[in-house]
C-alpha cells in the first residue's frame, strides 16, 4: 500500500516554510559584476593581500579558463554563466572592522539571533557552552569570539584573511598544499575569488579545550559564496570543528564553491561537523543555492580525520569529503546524512584513498529522499600497492519517503594490496506504512511520526555530532521533511 | 453508558468487502471478547476502529462517547482514548522505545490541553509502570521493538496502555505466540488496568487467554459478521465445540 498522500503533500510543502529565509538589509559594497583578472586583483587588494597570494590567485584563475565543468556527477542545472554574478561583496562597515560584539551591526546580531546562534548568546553562556564562533557573513568574517582563551593554549582561530596577515608562513605553507589550485573545476574557481572563510591552527600536543565553529550565511543577492577554510593540527593535537550554513529565500539560484583543507599531523585528530542548511530552493525548483564543494583532509602517521555532515539544504549538493591515508596506522572516517525534498538534488558521499600500512576507513552515508528528489551517493575507496592491511567499512542506506524521488548508490571500490579488507553494505528501503501507522495509533502526529522515524534512520549518524548541534541537526531533520513552521 | 457503538459497519481492504454488517454495544468498564478463526475479519475491525489508512468503511457507523468515530483521523482517536495493542507490533530501528513513549505520552497530553512533561517527570512515570507490570528498566532503552522477542513486543504493548491509560482498549491476539507463563505476565497486566471507566475489546483466537481475562460477554466473528453472542460460558462452548460446529450452526 502506497503511503498516505498527506504524507508526501506535508513533506511537500517543506519549503514553502523555509525557516530561514529573511533578507538583512545592510549596504554593500561589491565588486564589479563578472569574472576577470580584473576582478581577482579587486578582490586581493580589497584583502590588502602580499604579492605571492595574488600570484597564486591568478594562476589558478588562467588555469581556470582553460577548465571544463564538471558533468559526471547525478545532478542536472541549466548552464551557469560565471560573468553574470558578483564575486565580492562586504558590509560596508568593512572600513572599521568591529573589535568587539558590542561594535557589531546589531542588525547582524539579530540576524544570528533569527538563525538561533545569538553570538551574545554565546557569550554568555562561555562557561558552561565552550564554543567559539567565526561567523562569516557573505564575503567576509564578522566576529570571532572566545579569542582571547584560544590565545592562551597557542590555538589560532580566525579569519583566513587575519590569518594571511599575521600568520603568513602557516598559510602559505599548507593552502593548496591538500586541494590544489588546480584540483578541479569549483576548487579552482575558488582559489581564485575566495572571499573569506576561517583559519584555525591547534599547536603540538593541544587538545583546543572548547568546539570550534563557524556559521557561514550568503546574504547579498547575485552573490557567490566561496569561502576556504583551512584547519592545520599539528602533532598529537585535537580538534573538533563545526560548520554551520544558512541563506536567504531567493528566486535566483546563488553558486556557492567552498573550498576546505584538514591536515592532521602526526597523532593529530580532527573532527569536522557539518550542518548545511541552504536554502533548497521552492517547491518547483526555482531558486536554490548550488553547493558544489571540495572537502579534503590529510592524515600522516596514526593520525585520524572524522567528516560528519547533515545535508539538508541546497537545491544541488556536490560534494565528497574525503581523506588521504598518507600516514601508517592512520584513520578517516565519513558519517553522513544527505535529505533531499521537492526538486532538490545531492551528489554527495566520500573518497578515501589508502596510501599508508595498516590505513582504516569507515563510511556510514545514510540518504533520505522525498518528493520529487534525487539523492546520490557516491564513494570511492582506493587502496594503494603499499597500503599493507588496509581496512575500510562502507554502510549506505537509503530510505525512499513517496515514490517520485530517487536514490542512488555508486561506489567505486579499487584495491591493488591483496592484504587490503573493503567490505560494503548497502540498503534501500520505503518508509513503512506499519511504522507510521504504529505513531499514530499512539496518538503521535503525522508529521511528527515521520521526524521521529527518520531521525531513527540517521541515529548512527546523528550520535557522531556534538551533543548541542545533534538537538540542532535533529530538528533541522524534522524542518526539511515536514514544512512545520518552526 | 455506552462508549462504544458499532451499528452494521461494512468495511473493505483493497476493494474486497471484509467486515458485512457489524453491531456491537460496548459500555463504560465492560469487557467484550471477540473470538474467530483466522481470516474472520478481527484484525480488520480493530484497524477499522483505529482508522488505518486503507480500511474504507462503506456503511454503517461507529459513536465513540457520543462523536462519531469514523470522521476522527487516526491519530485523534488515539489522543481521544482508543488503544490498540497490535497483533504485531512494529520495529522501529533507531528510535530509543522511551523517546518514543514519551513522545506520545506528551502528544496525547497536548491533544487533551495538559501540561507536557519534562524528562524527569516521565521518567518517574514510566519507571513506576514498569514496576507494576515487572518490565526490566534495560528494555525501553532499547530501540522501540528491534530485536525484542515476542514476549517482550507484548509487554511493551501493554506498558503503552498503562501509560496512556485509553477510554477504549483494543486487543488484538495480544496471546498470540506467548507462552504460558508469558501470557500470565501479559494477563496480570491487562487486569490491572481493568477499570470502571476503562473498557477493553479483547481479540482472540482461543479462549486460553479468556481464563486470565475474564470478559462480560463473548462474540464470534466468522466471514465478516457477529455469527453469535452470549457470556463468558460462550468461549467454553466453543473451545469444546470448535468453530465449525458453532459457525456451521450460524451459517
Ligand atoms: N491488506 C489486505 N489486502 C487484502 N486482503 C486483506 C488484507 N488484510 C486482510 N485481508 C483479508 O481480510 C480477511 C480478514 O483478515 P484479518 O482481519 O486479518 O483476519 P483475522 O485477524 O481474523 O485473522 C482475510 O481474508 C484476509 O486475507
Ligand atoms: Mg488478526
Amino acid at each position: 500500500m502506497a503511503i498516505a498522500q498527506a504524507t508526501i503533500d506535508s513533506v511537500g510543502e517543506a519549503t514553502d516554510k523555509y525557516k530561514y529565509g529573511f533578507v538583512t538589509e545592510i549596504e554593500m559594497d561589491r565588486a564589479p559584476r563578472g569574472l576577470t583578472e580584473e576582478t581577482v586583483r579587486f578582490i586581493s587588494a580589497k584583502k590588502e593581500e602580499p604579492e605571492w597570494l595574488l600570484e597564486w590567485r591568478l594562476k589558478a584563475f588562467r588555469h581556470w579558463l582553460t577548465m571544463k565543468e564538471p558533468t559526471w556527477a547525478r545532478v542536472g542545472y541549466p548552464p551557469i554563466d560565471y560573468q553574470d554574478s558578483y564575486y565580492y561583496s562586504a558590509p560596508k562597515s568593512d572600513a572599521d572592522r568591529p573589535k568587539s560584539l558590542d561594535e557589531v551591526d546589531p542588525k547582524l546580531l539579530e540576524t544570528y539571533e533569527k538563525l538561533g546562534i545569538s553570538l551574545k548568546e554565546q557569550e554568555v553562556l562561555a562557561g558552561v557552552r565552550n564554543v567559539a564562533i567565526d561567523a562569516v557573513f557573505d564575503s567576509v568574517s564578522v566576529a570571532t569570539t572566545f579569542k582571547d582563551r584560544l590565545e592562551k593554549d597557542g590555538v589560532i582561530f580566525c579569519s583566513i584573511s587575519e590569518a594571511v596577515k599575521k600568520h603568513p608562513e602557516l598559510v602559505k605553507k599548507y593552502i593548496g598544499s591538500v586541494v590544489p589550485y588546480s584540483d578541479n573545476f569549483f576548487a579552482t574557481l575558488n582559489s581564485a575569488v575566495f572571499t573569506d572563510g576561517s583559519f584555525c591552527y591547534i599547536p603540538k600536543g593541544v587538545r583546543c579545550p572548547m568546539e570550534l565553529s563557524t556559521y557561514f550565511r550568503i546574504n547579498a543577492s547575485e552573490t557567490g559564496q566561496f569561502e576556504r577554510t583551512l584547519i592545520i593540527a599539528d602533532e598529537g593535537s585535537y580538534v573538533s570543528y563545526l560548520e554551520g550554513c544558512t541563506a536567504p529565500q531567493r528566486d535566483e539560484n546563488q553558486l556557492h564553491a567552498a573550498v576546505v583543507e584538514l591536515v592532521a599531523l602526526d597523532d593529530a585528530e580532527i573532527k569536522y561537523s557539518t550542518v548545511q542548511n541552504w536554502y533548497p530552493g521552492d517547491e518547483n525548483g526555482v531558486g536554490g543555492i548550488y553547493n558544489f564543494v571540495t572537502k579534503r583532509g590529510v592524515c600522516e602517521k596514526r593520525a585520524k580525520i572524522s567528516w560528519t555532515q547533515v545535508e539538508t539544504g541546497s537545491a544541488i549538493t556536490w560534494k565528497y569529503p574525503s581523506c588521504i591515508l598518507k600516514g601508517d596506522d592512520s584513520v578517516g572516517e565519513f558519517f553522513s546524512i544527505a535529505i533531499t525534498n521537492n526538486r532538490q538534488q545531492a551528489d554527495t558521499g566520500t573518497k578515501m584513498l589508502h596510501i599508508g600500512k595498516n590505513t582504516r576507513s569507515r563510511i556510514i552515508a545514510k540518504g533520505i529522499s522525498a518528493g520529487k528528489s534525487q539523492s546520490t551517493y557516491r564513494g570511492q575507496v582506493r587502496i594503494n600497492a603499499m597500503a599493507e592491511g588496509a581496512r575500510n567499512y562502507t554502510q549506505c542506506d537509503s530510505l525512499l519517503i513517496g515514490d517520485k524521488c530517487g536514490a542512488h548508490t555508486v561506489p567505486y571500490i579499487e584495491s591493488k594490496n591483496r592484504s587490503a579488507r573493503v567490505e560494503h553494505e548497502a540498503t534501500t528501503s520505503k518508509i513503512s506504512d506499519d511504522q507510521l501507522f504504529y505513531c499514530l495509533q499512539r496518538g503521535i502526529p503525522q508529521e511528527d511520526a515521520l521526524t521521529l522515524i527518520v531521525n531513527g534512520f540517521c541515529r548512527e549518524v546523528l550520535q557522531e555530532l556534538p551533543m548541542e548541534f545533534a538537538v540542532e541537526a535533529q530538528k533541522l531533520v524534522g524542518i526539511s521533511l515536514e514544512g512545520s513552521v518552526g | 453508558m455506552s462508549i462504544l457503538s458499532i451499528k452494521n459497519l461494512h468495511a473493505e481492504v483493497d476493494g474486497k468487502e471484509i467486515l458485512k454488517g457489524i453491531d456491537l454495544e460496548i459500555g463504560a468498564g465492560e469487557i467484550h471478547a471477540i473470538m474467530g478463526p483466522n481470516g474472520s475479519g478481527k484484525s480488520t475491525l480493530s484497524y477499522t476502529l483505529a482508522g488505518r489508512e486503507g480500511y474504507t468503511v462503506t456503511k454503517g457507523e461507529v459513536v465513540y462517547q457520543g462523536k462519531n468515530l469514523l470522521e476522527m483521523l487516526p491519530e485523534e482517536r488515539a489522543q481521544a482514548g482508543v488503544f490498540l495493542a497490535f497483533q504485531y507490533p512494529v520495529e522501529i530501528p533507531g528510535v530509543p522505545t522511551v523517546t518514543f513513549l514519551k513522545q506520545a505520552m506528551n502528544s496525547v497530553r497536548k491533544a487533551r490541553g495538559e501540561k507536557q512533561l519534562d524528562a524527569f517527570e516521565f521518567k518517574k512515570l514510566m519507571d513506576a509502570r514498569l514496576k507494576e507490570l515487572n518490565i526490566v528498566n534495560d528494555m525501553v532503552r532499547r530501540a522501540l521493538n528491534t530485536g525484542f522477542s515476542g514476549g517482550e513486543k507484548k509487554r511493551m504493548e501493554v506498558l503503552q496502555m498503562a501509560l496512556l491509560e485509553p477510554t477504549l482498549a483494543i486487543l488484538d491476539e495480544t496471546d498470540s505466540g506467548l507462552d504460558i507463563d508469558a501470557l500470565k505476565t501479559v494477563a496480570d497486566g491487562v487486569n490491572a488496568l481493568r477499570a470502571a471507566d476503562r473498557s477493553m475489546l479483547v481479540i482472540t483466537h482461543y479462549q486460553r487467554l479468556l481464563d486470565y481475562i475474564v470478559p462480560d460477554h463473548v462474540h464470534v466473528l466468522f466471514e465478516g459478521r457477529i455469527v453469535r453472542s452470549g457470556d463468558k460460558s460462550l468461549a467454553l462452548e466453543l473451545e469444546e465445540k470448535g468453530y465449525t460446529d458453532i459457525t456451521g450452526a450460524a451459517a
